[in-house]
């Protein structure tokens, strides 16, 4: 066979199927990688946006490993995507079984559920201000949680939510839960869906009861599902601010700071755009390093 | 054998759409391009806009980007991308708006302002053409001149519920500190929150925390701190901080003060859930469109010292620059003369219930405005502002300082640890 | 004995079901009524007034929403951002997702992966680098320059979705189509994309509330007023220092209909899909 001819033939198979990612690849390109490349470059800078930039190396980047402020807010994202993973998904979860067995009322539910992500934060941020506050006007509570809670018989648990700061974070976790399980909810009942119902007919004879039907024929098949739903919860509660800032404003204090918050405040509140972006890099870095365990761990799970 | 469907018409469809939409962007010719941030003044800026090409037969063409954050970051980016408009603002502090100038990029007004006689520049205020004003001999480097222009006056005071304070006996405004806490705890005898404010923005804190430095230790002991010859730690800053405590302590902050915006804190004092503000000018349209049977005044913050004068922040509250190398220089100089001849000075004042910066107007419009406005235009004589000091403080330790605070009013911290944090901050920075 | 016992048992589960649903639903559809009331009040009742519905409804609203927002301008330029945007990630994601599942080419897993890196990467604060970039492009006060911008927001999450379900995908539907004369499009537009289906549901849902609530970069590339979508249209009632609240309120109501009935369009498409799949094979 000529060997010319064959390269040929592989060279053109190749170039048709690298066509079919070129329209990607190119938006991709112009979209993504020149703004990534540009970070990265002025992350070496001093540059207060306007006038020369000034290059100092990696000095932001020993400033940053020392700043408390910032491993902070790290640290606060990381409990609200923990809330996140564990609270909403597993409300997600038990909305999606209940659901997925009341046939009645079931696109009603599926429906309802969904209205909290499809709300503006602007809506959300106001409304539970509204809900949170803690004032009193005339005796009567102005906040609809305080003053459900002081007229069904639990004054003592009447509180300043967002204004203490071992409640404060809590609160917003569990606001951004509320906003965000409507996902999981519609990714979780999808799958639930797939699972032939002559399993649990199968089950059933055999005489399992429901919760050892769940971990047995449920769980390891809603595995994928399970954990794309985690990876996407885990990437949207970590870049949460928007909620945030119509909640608290600009934070109380440095309780409620988020990465984001903290590279924003940077780059408009003090005009480091270097050290914004040598801010932005390192977030990259740790958001890519969770999801390499995330990987690694569904492959493990994956193989039993 | 498979059914193949067809090639899917709404692909098709919005592939053509896209092919549709794309504009080229417009060639500029006897056209003045303003960019600003007010969304309150857009409607009036559109008639003006109208109204000007009437008379003289240039076009400008007005966009508005909301909200202000948005609208810094266009202007930076649009810098960058050297596609600045014509006419704009610069809402950052001093040492940016330095930059800016120094970059090349903000037409030097002074010879305009002074010409035939000043006339331009006598009919503004002096404190709001002190904004982009730089003095012979500042510290950014900048050839001392005007180089933008001031469209109207604000300025931060203190307000007061005139039925609140009935309602808890109260029958003149308190006029000292010490009257003032007096009064907050009568007001919360009978139930009533004395104070609030927007504290979750931190310049205002910043600003209220200001007023009372200024009262404690006069400002040449506050430039000194900022040059970094007095220290944080030093008794008066301790005092300064020691009011929040005081505050706090006896019950005149609303709770939730430091996580609330501005927004929040003007529906509450015109909802009438506390008895006293703090607060700018612009105010006055807001409790109006939300309560127009407020009965209400407005004073400076009660003094807590004699030592030296209280000072309120105050001067321009928006202005406008001009493109340095615009090739409708020239016209856009034009235009920002006659935005702030009385004429149209009067009716934005009108329209937007905000005072304007030129002298003239200010006078007929003091004759038909609320006497709350009236009076917040007579504390312009008092005021200073951030951008007419000789020197400014690291934004960084104004930030810490601001957050301190706000520590202390939730009781995680003591005046003296704040302090110490700042200072520590400082001698890094 | 015991069927009497199982009997009341499944019936408490079920009430116990319903008591839970229910009151997780009521949370949810709590703000969407609040949204409404608000939009039927005035700016000085909208707060003072507690009870749960206005003694006066304000028809008026909903009208000077949609005059002095613009909003039919705005709700027009929303839907081709949206439909343009979405069906573009759709095309070029699953033309990619495709590849990267299907077809071999040097170097595919490396932009593969890089791809997904990206969804790891977020870029705050990216856009004066990007707004200097479409101005060189002059994509600036463009629609296509907003919509490409868009469609790069939603494509690694695309492509991922979509490169899970095609993996999936039996070869021997594809041998079939093969043997039928189809060539690598042919697979793409015939075999891979209706198997597809639950996923490129999700994927327009996801995206079109993405496009639909965008303001942010809206605000950086679209200046013109004809050009721009609902969001930043709306942003109008939020003054710099005063808000109308009512009139935001109703504006808002109106800018998230449209959504809810896209979710309900693409929502059968997951649940049927999917079980089609397994009953038809």
């Amino acid at each position: 066979m000529n060997s010319k001819i064959k390269a040929a033939a592989v060279f053109k198979d190749n170039a048709q199927n690298f066509f079919f990612v070129l329209p990607a690849f190119v938006i991709f390109c112009v979209f993504y990688i020149y703004p990534f490349l540009n970070m990265i470059f002025l992350s070496s800078h001093e540059w207060p946006g306007i006038g020369p930039m000034h290059f100092i190396g990696l000095q932001n980047y020993k400033e940053l490993m020392g700043d408390n402020l910032w491993w902070d807010s790290m640290a606060h994202a990381g409990y609200i995507t923990l809330i996140a993973l564990v609270f909403q998904n597993a409300l997600a979860f038990a909305l999606a079984l209940a659901c997925d067995r009341q046939i009645r009322m079931k696109r009603f539910y599926c429906i309802v559920f969904f209205i909290p992500p499809v709300l503006s934060e602007v809506v959300v941020g106001l409304i539970w201000n509204w809900i949170l506050n803690p004032e009193l006007q005339n005796g009567v509570h102005i906040g609809l949680l305080n003053h459900l809670l002081y007229t069904s018989g639990w004054p003592q648990l009447v509180h300043n939510w967002l204004g203490d700061p071992k409640t404060a974070l809590t609160t917003i976790a569990i606001v951004h839960s509320w906003k965000g399980f409507g996902w999981g909810f519609v990714m979780l009942l999808a799958g639930l869906q797939t699972i032939d119902k002559q399993l649990y007919e199968a089950a059933r004879v055999d005489g399992a009861g429901p919760w050892r039907t769940f971990i047995h024929i449920t769980l390891p098949l809603m595995l994928p599902v399970i954990l794309v739903v985690m990876i996407l919860t885990i990437l949207g509660s970590m870049q949460v601010f928007v909620l945030i800032l119509s909640m608290v404003n600009e934070g109380l204090v440095h309780h409620t700071d988020v990465p984001v918050i903290r590279i924003l405040s940077s780059m408009t509140g003090t005009n480091r755009f270097g050290y914004a972006c040598a801010e932005a890099v390192i977030f990259g870095v740790v958001l890519m390093g969770v999801s390499f365990i995330m990987k690694i761990l569904s492959d493990r799970a994956r193989q039993t | 054998m498979r059914k193949y469907q067809r090639p899917n018409t709404l692909v098709i469809v919005s592939l053509l759409l896209v092919l549709a939409g794309c504009s080229k962007p417009p060639a500029p010719s006897n056209k003045i391009l303003l960019w600003h941030w007010m969304t309150d003044c857009n409607d009036t800026f559109l008639k003006f806009a109208q109204q000007y090409k009437q008379e003289t037969g240039v076009e400008v063409i007005v966009r508005l980007f909301a909200p202000s954050d948005s609208y810094s970051q266009m202007i930076i980016a649009a810098a960058q991308a050297n596609v600045l408009p014509d006419i704009y603002g610069i809402l950052n502090t001093k040492p940016i708006v330095a930059d800016f100038i120094k970059a090349g990029l903000v037409d030097d007004l002074t010879r305009d302002m002074n010409a035939n006689g000043g006339g331009w520049a006598e009919g503004l205020s002096d404190k709001a053409l002190a904004d982009k004003r730089f003095e012979t001999g500042n510290i950014y480097g900048v050839k001392a001149g005007i180089y933008g222009v001031p469209i109207d006056v604000t300025n931060e005071e203190m307000l007061y519920n005139k039925k609140l304070l009935a309602r808890a006996g109260i029958t003149s405004p308190p006029s000292t500190y010490e009257e003032f806490i007096k009064d907050a705890q009568a007001l919360n005898r009978v139930g009533i929150t004395p104070f609030v404010s927007g504290w979750g923005e931190l310049w205002l804190l910043d600003c209220f925390a200001s007023n009372y430095a200024f009262n404690i230790m006069g400002e040449e002991k506050i430039f000194a701190t900022f040059r970094g010859q007095v220290k944080y730690t030093d008794p008066d800053w301790i005092k300064v901080l020691s009011i929040f405590v005081d505050l706090r302590d006896k019950g005149v902050l609303m709770d939730g003060i430091v996580t609330k915006g501005n927004k929040y804190a003007e529906q509450d004092f015109a909802l009438e859930r506390a008895a006293f503000a703090f607060n700018g000018s612009w105010c006055v349209n807001v409790y109006h469109d939300m309560n127009p049977h407020l009965d209400y005044g407005v004073m400076l913050p009660p003094p807590l010292s004699t030592a030296f004068p209280l000072k309120i922040w105050g001067g321009a509250g928006s202005s406008f620059v001009v493109r340095a190398d615009s090739p409708n220089k020239d016209k856009a100089v034009a235009f920002l003369r006659w935005l702030t001849a009385p004429a149209q000075q009067v009716l934005l004042a009108r329209e937007t219930n905000n005072l304007p910066s030129n002298k003239e107007a200010l006078k007929q419009v003091l004759s038909v405005v609320s006497p709350v406005l009236g009076k917040f235009s007579r504390g312009m004589e008092e005021s200073t502002h951030p951008t007419i000091w000789p020197v400014n403080e690291d934004p960084l330790v104004t930030e810490a300082f601001d957050k301190g605070i706000q520590a202390i009013i939730i009781g995680e911290k003591t005046p003296r640890e704040v302090a110490q944090d700042v200072q520590t901050l400082k001698d890094r920075r | 004995m015991k069927t009497n016992r199982y009997v009341i048992w499944g019936m408490t589960q079920s009430t116990l079901i319903h008591i839970f649903l229910v009151s997780i639903a009521l949370t949810c559809l709590f703000p969407l009524f609040w949204m409404v009331r608000c939009a039927f009040m005035t700016n000085e009742t909208v707060f003072i007034d507690k009870a749960l519905i206005p003694h006066s409804l304000n028809f008026g609203n909903f009208a000077v929403a949609w005059t002095k927002g613009n909003l039919a301008v705005y709700l027009f330029n929303s839907v081709i951002y949206t439909v343009c945007v979405v069906s573009g990630i759709v095309l070029v994601s699953s033309l990619a997702a495709f590849s990267f599942s299907r077809l071999k080419f040097p170097g595919k897993n490396i932009i593969f992966y890089m791809f997904v890196a990206a969804m790891m990467i977020p870029l705050p604060g990216s856009f004066v680098a990007l707004f200097v970039l479409m101005n060189k492009l002059h994509l600036v006060n463009t629609r296509l320059g907003y919509i490409l911008c868009m469609i790069n927001v939603g494509l690694s999450m695309s492509i991922l979705l979509l490169k899970t379900f095609f993996d999936k995908m039996p070869r021997d539907l594809e041998d079939a189509a093969r043997i039928d004369g189809c060539g690598k499009i042919g697979i793409w537009w015939h075999v891979a994309l209706p198997l597809a289906r639950p996923a490129i549901a999700v994927i327009v849902i996801f995206n079109s509330l993405n496009v639909w609530n965008e303001y942010i970069l809206a605000t950086l590339l679209l200046g013109d007023t004809q050009l721009m979508p609902l969001q930043r249209g709306l942003m109008v009632f939020q003054g710099a220092n005063s808000t109308d609240y009512p009139v935001l309120m109703a504006g808002l109501t109106m800018a998230a209909l449209p959504i809810i009935g896209i979710y309900l369009a693409m929502q059968k498409y997951i649940v049927k899909g999917l079980s089609s799949e397994v009953a038809g094979g």
